[in-house]
């Protein structure tokens, strides 16, 4: 199970290294994301998509609110 | 969407995968930059006025009156400790009696406005609504500044296409 974190925690974790990840529509993430974020739009996600993150880092994932 | 991204990546053996639940919208309510095609457009966060001059409840409007006009200001904006908004004092309110307690002249609750809402929105609604000045804050009430009407207006002209979709 995923851990719910806020935004203050997102800033540390990714000061420390953790890999951001938007999994909203391509067409969304090109308008607005947040800094240093990647798009892996949600049906897009399998092995192949996921090879681009680093297994070993941790892994943020978003979209525009708590859905 | 993003549990079921998170549920996806532990199932592809990803061991250390949160989930920022409050997203983009948190985000940009904070008045937090982004990256994008809409980073460098404007909107109610970066038009509004970070000088607006402010005060508590327990300050006299003589007092506030007298600060504002030496900033240039026609206008105060009412804050707690924390910088949560809490009331507005246009020109109307800061030209009541100079020993009334803020808290008794100001317009309490006043409609404010999330950082990353379009401008040509904001310029379309505060002119529909006549309102000549609005606070801007984040999702949590704190002030990020006051976006005057007649600046959302000219920025509004130069970026036709600052509309809906940015959000």
């Amino acid at each position: 199970m995923a851990n719910l974190i806020d935004r203050g925690q997102l800033q540390d974790l990714v000061a420390r290294g953790a890999q951001l990840v938007e999994v909203l529509s391509a067409k969304e993430y090109e308008e607005d994301h947040l800094p240093g974020a990647r798009s892996i739009p949600l049906p897009d996600i399998n092995r192949e998509s996921a090879a681009s993150l680093d297994p070993h880092r941790p892994v943020i994932v978003y979209c525009w609110d708590s859905a | 969407m993003a549990p079921r991204a998170a549920a996806r990546l532990e199932l592809l053996g990803f061991t250390d995968v949160s989930h920022y639940k409050a997203g983009k919208l948190d985000w940009m309510a904070a008045g937090l930059p982004t990256e994008g095609e809409n980073a460098a457009r404007p909107r109610a966060g970066t038009v509004a006025r970070k000088d607006v001059p402010v005060c508590s409840l327990t300050d006299r409007v003589g007092d506030v009156r007298d600060r504002a006009r030496a900033a240039r200001w026609d206008a105060a904006v009412a804050v707690d400790p924390n910088r949560i908004v809490l009331g507005l004092l246009r020109a109307g309110e800061l030209a009541k009696d100079a020993d009334m307690l803020i808290e008794q002249a100001m317009r309490p609750g006043p409609s404010t406005f999330r950082p990353y809402v379009p401008i040509k929105e904001m310029a379309d609604y505060m002119t529909g609504h006549k309102l000549e000045s609005s606070p801007v804050t984040t999702s949590d009430g704190k002030l990020v500044g006051l976006l005057l009407k007649s600046d959302a207006v000219k920025e509004a002209e130069g970026c036709p296409d600052c509309v809906r979709k940015m959000i």
